[in-house]
């Protein structure tokens, strides 16, 4: 972690406002509280706006702080403190989280950082040539057995290699959504070449089996 | 009560009492930073670790803990908690040896140095080498207002700042940003803080992270000669202390009083200090083929004896806010002696009559006496302005619930939620037909307070409007035996006492206003005006006008003889405060050059008016001023108006209320006065305030 400021005046919007849908969705959130007590949307509302703009401007923060009735440094202080708030532009494409944590620097997340700062920029946060990329590394994102891993926006990319995270990010870069998922085949966190134990069909009548994966990408996005 | 055993020493307090205040209580000494009486409990620099008894066997952050927290042994003895233990000791050694990891340790160049938390407790709890090979950490400084240095290498995080200006100053300019070893103390994006407090974060901070930009590298605490003294720049007379180092004042320090300002000094009451030394009248002078050349004190006072002894009738004087009750004394014992009635200490034209009764214009409900009220109408003022330490105290009342507020006069940010009840004299009468419900209100309270302004009494229909506001107060029965709560909030630090001792017109004589309308006329041959500034002077210039003061201000542009005096620091002396508060001030140091205490240049000229004043010392003017009025020699008491006095004026049939709105007095808080018209940093600080509120209007 590094000291976190808002971005340069340059590259600040000059104004920031909701979505239509997403004031609908304000006015729904603030409903939540208690007369008095509107700050406590404070979360929701920066995550939302960041989810419409990519990243949380210093417009977006005095517009929920006005938004909240809250002082402008009390929403400061809470965008600056979660990291998962990004101060500055990110990607317009793909902002690409890394993990860096014990078990995927293990399995070689150092040859996917490797990577990101070939393809996309020399240094974490800062946009590729053309807009598209961005990077940075974070701590764990909760799927050790399938290390190395990164996560872009709501989807995960596990048991990658650099050639197969290369891969992932040409698709970005053609505008597909590659299938999120383990990348080496396998399913879910099974093992890769087949199950080594219960293997009597005896015992699996097929009922539970699910590939988790795909069942949870076909589910809407929640809010 | 609970039983609670500290050190062996088995004490009854409070069950909600913190384990650092019951030890206090019973004498044993807990190091703390982020702890403040005043400010809520963090409980993040784990200081005031101690061993307990009856509760989780490791240390235990005292402050955090409340004495019901802990548990009796299995027979029933009290829980203990022990302050001295190899434990205790050892767990604060290490929370030392943390702080000071990322701590500078650059005191040689500290201003906070020899009156810093860090620094006297790591005499206690620190070690003498570092384990720490890394590098330290290094934070950029902000720059957060032209009062207040920053040097946030130096912070440890105690957010004591960030809960004042959140809960004390009200304005929420501070915060604690990022998080981990990046956290920092910065102000929004770094903007200027926008209370009229916040030097009181330097008196805050436990390390050198904040401290005062005035007053950066100038001296160590050690070498200062402190003087206990009162305040003039409001009516509050908040209770100082004035460091001196020669014949020079370079710094002004709140005292404690809880009667008065807790604590905490308004950012004028702290930084007009540079004001003392420039701009200041230092040798007397007389105007001579219009220009002003300088005299001797012979020639100067000769030349105005001569002039009051030619029609001693037909000469006037108006007293300024800064004179002390002896001055006031001795004007009044002059003008007496040599029969002029055209005097007036109500140099701002307020209306108020000491015939009233001292009730009629004091703040009956004193200053601690808010945190009782459980209602209050503010009229014709904005504290916030007027007396921001009172105002502190409102608001202090106001965060603990259940105190409606009503404000008639102009719509202002004051720091506090109110009801907007009117501008002028039309919403106090709708108030008091019971119109918009606030009436109900202030009739349902037990103790409802009524807070008049000057922005009422100066007016030109003041009186009616204040016996309005009596009448009000009286009805929704704020004026009792044992409350009452017609309060007069006064911006002039002296004029309780003026008006105690009738620095009035006498029979047949002129007030400020038609003084000056008639020096103008010619009507009146001398002026003198005895430190009064905030005076229209247009057309004195060509009447005989002396002025008695000590800045080089709008009333010395105008003078034809000028008695350089001495100013608040540079004397001793007796101030009133709004409620009536008799408080002593002592002098710090001497007036420059030859300038010397007001009382003695009016001593001296009355012997040459042939009217000797009969008293040759301070201590006699002092005495006499006692047998006058016993109420001046009961130094920090208040010398209490009655109920009667208030109910008297409400019963006062004073003419029309016109129906302007009520307007605030105070244009410019930074530039009230003479002093703090001649301080660079109040300059700096009105102009910011200027541009900040050009901001805002945009």
């Amino acid at each position: 972690m590094s000291v976190r400021r808002l971005a340069p005046a340059e590259v600040q919007p000059a104004s920031f406002a909701f979505s239509p849908e997403n004031e609908a969705w304000a006015a729904t959130v603030i409903a939540k509280f208690p007369a008095g007590k509107q700050a406590s949307a404070v979360i929701p509302f920066l995550m939302r706006a960041q989810e419409q703009e990519g990243w949380v401007s210093k417009a977006a923060i005095e517009a929920i702080a006005a938004r909240l009735g809250m002082k402008l440094i009390r929403v400061l202080e809470v965008a600056t403190f979660y990291t998962q708030f990004q101060l500055a532009p990110v990607g317009k494409v793909a902002h690409i989280q890394v993990c860096g944590t014990t078990p995927c620097m293990l399995a070689g997340s150092e040859a996917i950082i490797k990577v990101c700062k070939k393809r996309i920029a020399a240094h974490a946060h800062e946009l590729s040539a053309d807009g598209k990329f961005s990077w940075e590394e974070v701590e764990c994102l909760g799927a050790c057995v399938n290390a190395p891993m990164v996560a872009v926006d709501r989807d995960t990319y596990e048991d990658l290699t650099p050639e197969s995270f290369a891969a992932i990010l040409d698709a970005f870069e053609r505008g597909e959504t590659p299938k999120p998922g383990p990348q080496n085949g396998r399913v879910g966190s099974e093992p890769i070449g087949g199950a080594t134990v219960l293997t009597d069909p005896g015992l699996d009548d097929g009922s539970f089996r699910i590939n988790i994966v795909t069942a949870a990408a076909a589910q809407p996005k929640n809010g | 009560m609970a039983k609670i055993k500290i050190d062996g020493r088995e004490i009854d307090v409070a069950p909600e009492t913190s384990l650092l205040q019951a030890c206090e209580a019973a004498g044993a000494e807990v190091p703390r930073f982020c702890f403040h009486e005043r400010l809520s409990v963090a409980g993040n620099c784990r200081m005031c670790l101690v061993e307990v008894k009856g509760g989780p066997p490791k240390p235990q952050a005292s402050c955090a803990m409340a004495v019901r927290d802990l548990r009796p042994g299995p027979n029933g003895e009290p829980p203990e908690v022990f302050t001295t233990t190899p434990m205790v000791k050892r767990a604060r050694e290490g929370v030392m040896e943390f702080l000071l990891i990322n701590h500078p340790l650059d005191c040689p160049i500290c201003d906070q140095g020899g009156e810093c938390d860090l620094q006297d407790q790591a005499m206690a709890y620190g070690v003498d080498t570092s384990r720490f090979a890394e590098n330290k950490r290094a934070v950029e400084d902000k720059d957060i207002g032209p009062l207040v240095k920053t040097v946030m290498t130096r912070c440890i995080q105690c957010t004591r700042c960030v809960r004042f200006t959140a809960e004390v100053a009200g304005t929420a300019d501070m915060g604690l940003i990022s998080r981990g070893e990046d956290v920092e103390i910065t102000t929004y994006l770094e903007t200027a803080m926008a209370s009229e407090m916040q030097g009181n974060v330097v008196d805050l901070c436990p390390v050198g992270a904040l401290t005062s930009k005035p007053y950066e590298f100038t001296a160590r605490p050690w070498e200062l000669a402190k003087t206990e003294s009162i305040d003039v720049m409001d009516g509050l007379g908040s209770n100082i202390r004035v460091d001196a180092r020669g014949r020079e004042v370079l710094r002004i320090l709140p005292r404690l009083n809880e009667d008065v300002n807790e604590e905490w000094i308004s950012d004028k009451t702290r930084h007009v200090v540079d004001g003392l030394k420039v701009q200041r009248l230092d040798r007397p002078y007389v105007r001579v083929a219009g220009r002003l050349k300088p005299a001797s004190w012979s020639e100067a006072l000769g030349a105005v004896a001569d002039r009051i002894g030619a029609n001693p009738k037909k000469t006037a004087v108006i007293v300024g806010d800064f004179a002390t009750a002896e001055e006031l004394y001795a004007v009044k014992s002059l003008a007496d002696a040599l029969g002029i009635v055209d005097i007036d200490a109500r140099s701002d034209g307020s209306k108020i009559d000491p015939a009233w009764g001292r009730g009629a214009y004091r703040f009956n409900a004193t200053i601690a006496g808010i945190e009782e009220a459980d209602a209050l109408l503010v009229v014709g003022s904005n504290p916030r302005l007027e007396a921001p330490v009172l105002n502190a105290r409102i608001r202090k009342r106001w965060r603990k619930g259940g105190f409606p507020i009503g404000v008639i006069g102009e719509e202002a940010d004051l720091l506090w939620a109110y009801n907007h009840l009117g501008d002028g004299p039309t919403g106090l009468a709708r108030l008091a037909s019971g119109e918009n419900g606030f009436l109900e209100v202030l009739k349902a309270a037990k103790k409802p307070l009524i807070l008049v302004g000057n922005g009422v009494t100066t007016r030109p229909d003041g009186a009616a409007v204040l016996a309005e506001v009596a009448k009000l107060a009286v009805a929704v029965g704020a004026v009792g035996d044992d409350w009452n709560g017609f309060s007069v909030l006064h911006t002039s630090a002296n004029r309780v006492a003026a008006l105690d001792l009738g620095v009035v017109p006498g029979a047949g004589g002129r007030s400020t206003d038609e003084i000056l309308a008639a020096t103008r006329k010619g009507e009146i041959d001398t002026l003198i005006l005895v430190g009064a500034d905030e005076i229209d002077t247009s057309g004195l210039k060509d009447r005989f006008v002396v002025y008695l003061g000590t800045h080089g201000d709008k009333g010395a542009s105008a003078a034809s003889v000028i008695l350089p005096g001495a100013a608040y620091t540079e004397k001793s002396g007796i101030f009133v405060n709004t409620e009536g508060r008799v408080q002593l001030a002592d002098r710090a140091v001497f007036p420059p050059g030859e300038a010397r205490e007001d009382w003695a240049i009016l001593r001296a000229l009355s012997a040459l008016a042939g009217a000797t004043l009969p008293f040759d010392s301070l201590s006699e003017l002092r005495a006499k001023l006692a047998a006058a009025d016993p109420a001046f020699a009961e130094i920090d008491t208040v010398a209490a108006g009655t109920s009667e006095d208030v109910i008297r004026l409400a019963g006062l049939s004073a003419g029309q209320t016109d129906g302007r709105p009520f307007v605030g007095v105070i244009a410019d808080f930074h530039l009230t006065n003479p002093i703090a018209r001649a301080s660079k940093t109040m300059a700096t600080c009105s102009r910011l305030r200027a541009g900040q509120l050009a901001a805002a209007a945009e």
